[in-house]
């Protein structure tokens, strides 16, 4: 009796491993002719990174004459960085921002360092900024930040400590404060009140969209630009207006090779060619068309009308970088939270 | 298989059955491998950390009113459950009605869909422009965003655990009690007090527990209806989430161990009750 | 009221009970999936039909098909084992057992995801050895079929304890008595007592093995076409904007289970109308 248990549990262990050696096995093909990259992403790029993967598989094939395909991962952007920390073995990571690539070379020491400096622009082929989505007619008269701290407007944004958008918008929201009110103590002042016309803090920047487009609540959502196109564009159609602030943030969407990851699948040529095809023209203006800020001169003349200047400071100059934006703002204990209880 | 009963007659009353050892000793490993060693780690973690970081993340201000309207709207959730769940079960059982076996399977959908589709169709039902919450709007009710909507949410995730723990017991339950009563001039009403309520109570307090059980940890179908406002309407398992977002992994683990441990004691206290109730009703 | 009538309630209060049973589950069931399926189907059947049957949505059907056709035998195995252990017999520790069974409904998905991360992940206990061997649990299927098994652990145990405890071991005992061994036992008096509560207790596992969302999200990595189940694929496309395409996905994931239900009630009923409701 006490054999057939150990035979049952055996088996379904045998199962597992099984398993496990299935698809552990399935990426060391000895076929030179194609090679499988792994691109793990935020959640917003799905459309960008079809059509970029698309074009790149062609021009590869052309030049090496190996068939590239690719396995593509969207999820919120922490999450997607703790997931290749964690071992989800991705070739390259296209995060929402530095700080989560940071990560992945900090804490699962999967990429040197200084990552950042191995590819043009910060290793952010192209950027975006936040600006205001309002409904139609603008009914509440919202021009800029200030408006948004009035009695009776109700903004939608996403939570800070769940979201990596919603740093974003809190940080411009920040920006705006201390240059209207000349100090910190004064951002915090307007961003509190700012808070405090919040109605629902959603988990992720999607959530807020929805919240906002289907569900028909706040008189603003403060949302990426190309969020904020493709809700104006496609979503709501006629509905929607775009607000562009006079202050708002530079977002630099970054893209890294985990180096340790393509070292043992041998996809260090291709993934590096992959990322760098990003700031090639062509890709460019795929880029143009998702509603993202182009890098390339050339390609963002082309699509000046689509992007308004804003005044833009950035994280690194004017917060002293991620890390400490983070640990400043976002983590336990942080203003964020100092936000809240102080209610 | 003698030997094995033999040696452990003091904590087991003995039986004429055989399999005893089988199935215990498979059950207890199968429960191990799968369930204590997993979640072994989380304790294994949390002991990492130090005490007074645990005592600093587990029980923050924030973390106590999390736990309060984690545990609070997951016992209210849970009596509407035993009560309409028993209603569901009872009116399942006992009557004949057109459509009953569709209603009867609908009675499993929470189980089957993901938690995240209820979230989204709940908040579309009770936002302010939804089906039902354009008419409460109107009365000043405000679901969704509140607790009230993490209780609804809570009894759509909860439900079948009542209907479906109540319902076998309460048709493997004979009517010839109830004529036996019947016939002794019981109304109706203290047949189901006296006789029908102490048979099913058992099932109805495991329905209730596992409810409960349940929504303290549920996440997906609750951040979009509870507004997640800090202090306010922020669940327990989203402050999990936000300590996993600053890798905090540690700081993740202790919440959980809190959580863990007070269900862990709840669901204990109420099976020990029910093992207690057991014991008289057959004494 | 008439002693005749006395097993049963008058016609009004039937009604009434009746109507209040339909009114909370319309309210707390059926509205929501009618708001399921009337967001699948805003732009007519062939938008429906196209969500579901294209491309990376069939890979996600597939997978969970796999996931539920591995974890529910498994849990089935545990559960009937554990049932005959908790039921007949009588031992010191019965309740914490129990306990211990129900644990993983009151674990949050977020942490039954994460303790497997803990376990297995590159930082984890047995990640080093993993990766030296290259096996791969999480991100890949075992580590799916593991989260689900973990979710669904209980559920056939939960099932069939109350019952097996209802039924008591008298039929068992005077089977034995008989001459009848152990499997002879389990087989010819047991089962039969059994089989709805089984049949139930598989039918709510393999629903939930199929819908679950939170741990699966954990472990699953979410490559499409590979490590996406249909809840996973639902959230992807929701977040998308795909509206109609994430809530035909779950749709078709309501239905699986109502089908799957419905031929289980009029399958119970048949056989128990031939049988003359054999059993007990």
């Amino acid at each position: 009796m006490i054999n057939r248990r150990i035979l049952l549990s055996a088996a379904a262990f045998g199962l597992l491993a099984t398993l496990g050696a299935c698809s552990g096995g399935d990426k060391t093909s000895d076929d030179s002719k194609t090679i499988e990259l792994t691109n793990v992403s935020y959640d917003p790029t799905r459309e960008l990174y079809k059509a970029i993967n698309d074009a790149f598989a062609q021009k590869w094939k052309a030049e090496n004459g190996q068939t590239v395909t690719f396995q593509m991962s969207h999820g919120g952007s922490g999450k997607q960085s703790r997931a290749i920390i964690d071992g989800l073995e991705a070739d390259v990571a296209t995060l929402a921002l530095a700080y989560d690539i940071d990560a992945i070379a900090d804490k699962g020491k999967l990429l040197p360092a200084n990552w950042q400096a191995s590819l043009p622009d910060n290793s952010a082929p192209y950027t975006s900024t936040i600006v205001f989505l309002v409904r139609k007619g603008n009914p509440k008269h919202i021009t800029d930040w200030g408006d948004l701290a009035k009695p009776g407007v109700s903004v939608i944004t996403p939570n800070p400590k769940t979201s990596g958008g919603a740093r974003w918008n809190f940080l411009a929201a920040w920006a705006y404060g201390r240059k209207a009110g000349g100090s910190d103590a004064a951002a915090e002042q307007f961003v509190s009140k700012l808070y405090g016309n919040v109605p629902v803090l959603d988990s992720g920047a999607r959530g807020s969209t929805t919240t906002f487009v289907e569900r028909g609540i706040g008189d603003v959502l403060l949302a990426w630009e190309n969020e904020a196109f493709l809700a104006e564009q496609e979503l709501g159609k006629g509905k929607f207006e775009i607000v562009v602030p006079s202050i708002s943030v530079l977002a630099e969407p970054s893209v890294a090779v985990v180096s340790e990851n393509a070292k043992k699948h041998g996809t260090e040529k291709v993934a590096d060619a992959y990322l760098r095809f990003l700031y090639t023209p062509e890709a460019q203006t795929v880029i143009a068309r998702n509603f993202y800020r182009p890098r390339d001169p050339q390609v963002a003349a082309q699509f000046k009308d689509q992007f308004p200047t804003i005044n833009l400071v950035t994280i690194d100059k004017d917060f002293g970088g991620w890390k400490k934006a983070q640990a400043t703002y976002f983590d336990d204990g942080g203003v964020f939270d100092r936000i809240y209880t102080k209610k | 298989m003698t030997l094995f009963a033999a040696s452990r007659a003091g904590w087991r009353q003995p039986s004429v059955l055989p399999g005893f050892g089988l199935t215990f000793g498979f059950s207890l490993t199968w429960l191990t491998l799968i369930v204590l060693i997993p979640l072994a780690t989380i304790f294994l973690k949390t002991a990492g950390m130090g005490w007074s970081a645990f005592w600093a993340v587990g029980f923050s201000d924030r973390a106590l009113a999390a736990y309060r309207l984690s545990f609070g709207t997951a016992a209210a959730a849970g009596v509407v459950n035993a009560l309409f769940g028993l209603l569901v079960a009872w009116v399942l059982v006992r009557y004949q009605f057109p459509g009953k076996k569709l209603v009867s399977a609908l009675v499993d959908l929470p189980f089957a869909l993901p938690t995240a589709v209820a979230g989204i169709a709940l908040t579309a039902l009770y936002a302010p422009n939804g089906w039902i919450g354009q008419y409460l709007e109107p009365l000043g009710v405000k679901v969704a965003f509140t607790p009230i909507g993490i209780v609804i949410a809570l009894v759509f995730i909860g439900l079948p655990f009542v209907v479906r723990s109540v319902e076998p017991v309460l048709a493997d339950l004979g009517k010839d009690v109830e004529e036996a009563a019947a016939t002794l001039g019981a109304s109706r009403a203290q047949t189901f007090v006296r006789i029908i309520l102490p048979a099913i109570g058992p099932a109805l307090l495991t329905g209730f527990a596992l409810a409960f059980a349940r929504g303290v940890g549920e996440y997906g179908s609750v951040i979009f209806i509870s507004g997640n406002m800090p202090g306010k309407t922020e669940i327990a398992p989203l402050l999990i989430v936000t300590q996993l977002e600053q890798y905090a992994y540690d700081g993740a683990t202790a919440i959980a161990t809190v959580m863990m441990v007070a269900s862990f004691a709840i669901l204990l206290g109420i099976n020990l009750i029910q093992a207690w109730s057991r014991r008289r009703a057959m004494a | 009221m008439s002693r005749a009538a006395a097993v049963t309630e008058s016609r009004l209060a039937r009604a009434l009970l009746i109507g209040g049973a339909m009114a909370f589950l319309g309210f707390f069931l059926l509205l929501p999936l009618l708001a399921v399926f009337s967001e699948g189907l805003k732009q007519g059947w062939s938008a429906f039909a196209a969500a579901i049957v294209e491309h990376d949505a069939l890979a996600a059907i597939r997978l969970t098909l796999i996931i539920a056709v591995i974890s529910v035998p498994l849990n089935v195995v545990f559960g009937i084992a554990a049932s005959w252990a908790i039921a007949k017999f009588n031992f010191k520790g019965k309740s914490l057992l129990i306990t211990l069974i129900d644990l993983p409904f009151s674990v949050s998905p977020v942490v039954s995801g994460l303790i497997f991360v803990l376990l297995f992940g590159a930082h984890g206990l047995l990640g080093p050895w993993l990766q030296a061997h290259d096996l791969k649990i999480i991100f890949a299927v075992p580590g799916i079929v593991l989260a689900t098994v973990f979710i669904t652990f209980p559920f056939v145990a939960r099932e069939l304890i109350p019952l097996m405890m209802e039924q008591g071991k008298d039929d068992e005992e005077a089977a034995v008595s008989l001459g009848a061994n152990g499997w002879q036992t389990f087989w010819h008096v047991t089962l039969p007592n059994i089989r709805w509560g089984l049949l139930y207790g598989v039918l709510l596992c393999n629903a939930r093995a199929m819908g679950e969302f939170g741990a699966v999200s954990v472990v699953s990595g979410h490559i499409r076409g590979m490590t996406n189940t249909m809840p996973l694929h639902v959230e992807i496309l929701y977040n998308e904007y795909d509206f109609v395409g994430a809530f035909a996905v779950a749709s078709l994931l309501a239905v699986l289970a109502l089908v799957t239900l419905v031929a289980k009630s009029v399958l119970e009923w048949r056989f128990d109308y031939h049988h003359g409701g054999a059993g007990h």
